[in-house]
């Protein structure tokens, strides 16, 4: 029967362990069934892909930049690790493109401002040298590299950066008005100074040049008029039928015409170089004046040029209109010499016959006689014979001679054509030369116009904004000057309150005084009184306290003292102010209404309940079954342990073992310390811990109770002492 | 008194086993003399069943306070 009894409960007792061990067999077998290499295998696979995806992060953290950023925003330790892989990641390559692009930006605004102060200062300069202003101010810019801030923003923090490359040269200080003025009308007075002289030189030139080719245009006229007289008196020599006498005076006259002619054209010769000489001295100063570059003499230049153009025109036309008549004077004078020479030959052919007949033989009919006529009819009929045949030869040989005066005709006419043509091309060009100047200039001056134009609208530019800063700093100065005048005004009045304050301050104050003291008079009095009537109401306090104690001594050793509802009644009564009332809330209402234990019966109950714990110890809320409570009734029985032992200032771990703590706790109560024994039992656990329960929640009231009550007490003394009055 | 609530538990549960011991020993006389032609081991066994129910009764109840009951799991 025991056996069987044995058996049963062994097998309730140990259901779980067959389990558990079934298991634990079954893991080892499973694990050493297994194959020997399959946690080295796993560990190596994860290391690869381990290291596989650091490398590959790092890799990909090479080329791209902004990946490596997110990662080493993201992973905390991943900077370390790049910089130690890769190295320090590039981000300084922005700041100096943008402070160059600043610095140039900062460059044109002040060469700009710049522009528009010199503006200013040119203001006054008259229209007309515009062009020479214009020039100025470009060489003016050109020459200065860095300026002085007159800008408002940026000045200070970039104009470092522009004098640091411009070091060396040093930057141009603003030049007065004055100066420049007078510099400008220096130069304006030295263009017209030059300008003058350059017109008059080229005036007198003009003017010699004028003169001379008029002269030579007209002494070539007349050598033209001498030729045509001269011609037309030798073909009228030649072909007119006169008397001897007019025929000498003829001569004569023809003699003279030619030596007129002969004069007139060395007259014109001489006057043609003498023109020459001064258009070509004309020319030299043209050239002269064009290599002073004065821009305002070119209109004049270029009269002078169209008139030295037609001045040569002109003096060529006449040169070739001369050239044509002396050309067919000679013809004419050929063809003269050709008839005397034929006149000649006749007369010596008649006088070779009748070597005594008189060359005038039309007045000598008479005195010839009939041989002298019949040879001279027969010399005259040789003589027709002959002259037949010449003009037979004549004929035949005239289209040959024909043949070569054309030719030589042509040739000549082509010679006259080409320098023509040469003559007329030097002339074509030299008028495109003057158009293509004329046109230039024309241009220039429009230029000049438009340039004017934009300088006058930058200069508008720059006054507008002059007055809109002029403005702006009328607009602040008034602000600063207000704030002055508004921050002495309101020195000055605090100052005058001040004063006005003391003055009432201290008539207060001595007014004061003297209510103060009869006040305080007022108060003495009332105050004693007011004393009294508390201590009289302390002295109550202190009484009704003083009866709540001695209840409290009432208990016996098993029943509780007697309710204490009446003596806190009494108490709540006598009580005046807050923290009485809520010490009196305070007292627990079991209290009031049933009474706590004294010491002495909590200390007898917990001797009999310390063996109780004892018997419990090893139950708690996982080890509860009956074999659990047989266990440690077994070691209750066997354990053996102090009465009472001397509990330490600092529980450790082992210290809350329950057998210590109840002798620990049975040493305070017996040495009259209820709280730290209730503080050690409260470190009971389990089951220990459930019966102990009630007679730590009487511990509890007690300890409540006479804490309030110890309080009040000591109140009740602090309240009284403080109304005693000192002798 | 919670101290006092062990030791009513105990009597509770020695009553408790002495009776299901009882009564179990009495029908085990009764089966085995009845049914079983007086062999001895209905007696035991049902003495050994009515101990076995007043142990666990005892552990049942000295665990109530650490068991968390239906109707108070629901609420």
């Amino acid at each position: 029967f025991l056996k069987i009894c044995y058996v049963s409960a062994r097998i309730y007792f140990f259901p779980n362990f067959p389990n558990e061990n079934f298991a634990h067999l079954h893991h080892c077998r499973h694990y050493t069934a297994g194959e020997p290499s399959g946690a080295v295998k796993v560990l190596a696979t994860s290391l690869l892909a381990v290291s596989g995806g650091v490398g590959g992060t790092v890799l990909y953290a090479k080329w791209d930049p902004k990946f490596r950023a997110t990662v080493e925003k993201n992973v905390p330790y991943s900077d370390q690790l790049f910089s130690l892989a890769l190295g320090p990641a590039a981000k300084d390559a922005n700041l100096p493109i943008r402070k160059q692009v600043s610095a140039l930006h900062c460059d044109l605004d002040y060469g700009i401002t710049f522009i528009q102060l010199r503006k200013i200062c040119f203001h006054t300069v008259s229209h007309s040298e515009a062009s020479a202003e214009a020039t100025h101010i470009i060489s003016a810019i050109g020459e200065v590299p860095s300026i002085p801030a007159t800008c408002d923003t940026e000045a200070t923090a970039v104009s470092g950066e522009l004098t640091d490359p411009n070091t060396d040269i040093e930057p141009l200080r603003e030049r007065p008005v004055e100066e420049v003025t007078a510099r400008l009308a220096q130069q304006d007075q030295e263009e017209l100074d030059t300008l003058a002289s350059l017109s008059t030189s080229l005036d007198d030139s003009l003017a010699n040049s004028a003169k001379a080719t008029l002269q030579a245009i007209g002494a070539q006229e007349a050598a033209l008029q001498a030729i045509a007289q001269h011609t037309l008196r030798l073909r009228e020599a030649m072909e007119a039928e006169v008397s001897s006498q007019e025929k000498s005076a003829q001569w004569k006259e023809l003699e003279e015409a030619l030596t007129h002619r002969l004069s007139a054209v060395d007259d014109a010769g001489s006057a043609l170089q003498k023109a020459n000489e001064s258009l070509d001295s004309l020319k030299a100063i043209i050239e002269r004046s064009k290599g002073l570059k004065v821009p305002a003499a070119r209109p004049l230049i270029l009269a002078a040029e169209e008139n030295l153009h037609n001045m040569a025109v002109d003096l060529d036309k006449a040169v070739t209109q001369v050239q044509t008549a002396e050309s067919e004077a000679k013809i004419v004078s050929q063809y003269s010499e050709l008839v005397n020479e034929a006149k000649q030959q006749f007369q010596r052919e008649v006088t070779s016959l009748t070597p005594d007949i008189q060359a005038n033989w039309k007045g000598l009919t008479g005195k010839l006689s009939a041989d002298d006529l019949n040879a001279l009819i027969a010399h005259a009929h040789r003589r027709i014979d002959q002259l037949n045949r010449e003009l037979a030869e004549q004929r035949v040989r005239e289209q040959i001679h024909i043949d070569a005066a054309l030719d030589q005709q042509k040739l000549e006419d082509q010679r006259a054509l080409e320098k023509a043509v040469n003559t007329s091309l030097q002339h074509v060009r030299e008028e495109a030369r003057l158009e293509q100047e004329r046109k230039l200039a024309e241009l220039r001056e429009v230029m000049e116009a438009e340039m004017r134009t934009q300088l006058r609208r930058q200069a508008a530019a720059h006054t507008d904004h002059v007055q809109d800063v002029l403005k702006v700093q009328e607009q602040e100065l008034k602000a600063e000057a207000e704030q002055v005048l508004s921050s002495k005004m309101l020195e000055q009045e605090t100052r005058y309150r001040q004063l006005g304050q003391e003055q009432v301050d201290n008539f207060t104050l001595d007014m004061n005084a003297a209510y103060a003291r009869l006040k305080g008079m007022e108060e003495a009095i009332d105050s004693h009184v007011v004393a009294e009537e508390e201590a009289r109401r302390a002295h109550q306090l202190w009484l009704s306290v003083e009866a709540l104690t001695y209840s409290l001594k009432s208990a016996d050793v098993d029943t509780p003292t007697v309710p204490l509802e009446s003596s806190a009644k009494a108490v709540r009564e006598n009580c005046h102010d807050d923290f009485a009332v809520a010490l009196m809330s305070a007292l627990p209402e079991e209290s009031l209404q049933r009474g706590v234990y004294s010491e002495a019966a909590l200390r007898a109950r917990f001797n009999s309940l310390r063996s109780l714990a004892r018997r419990v110890a090893l139950v708690d809320e996982s080890h509860n079954s009956l074999y659990q409570y047989f266990l440690s009734y077994v070691q209750a029985a066997l354990l053996f342990e102090r009465k009472q032992e001397v509990p330490p200032t600092q529980l450790s771990s082992d210290d809350l073992d329950p057998f210590k703590l109840l002798s620990y706790a049975s040493y305070c109560l017996e040495h009259g310390d209820l709280e730290l024994a209730a503080k050690l039992v409260n470190q009971l656990r389990g089951e220990a811990r459930r019966v102990v329960e009630d007679w730590l929640t009487e511990a509890r009231l007690t300890l409540e109770t006479r804490q309030v009550v110890g309080l009040l007490s000591a109140y009740a003394n602090a309240v009284g002492l403080g109304t005693t009055q000192a002798p | 008194m919670s101290e006092k609530e062990l030791g009513k538990k105990w009597d509770r549960c020695l009553a408790d086993t002495a009776i299901k011991l009882g009564a179990g020993l009495g029908l085990g006389v009764v089966f085995s003399v009845l049914f079983f032609k007086r062999h001895t081991w209905p007696i035991a066994f049902s003495s050994g069943a009515g101990l076995g129910m007043a142990y666990a009764n005892c552990q049942n109840d000295l665990r109530s306070h650490y068991v968390l009951h239906r109707s108070q799991k629901d609420q």
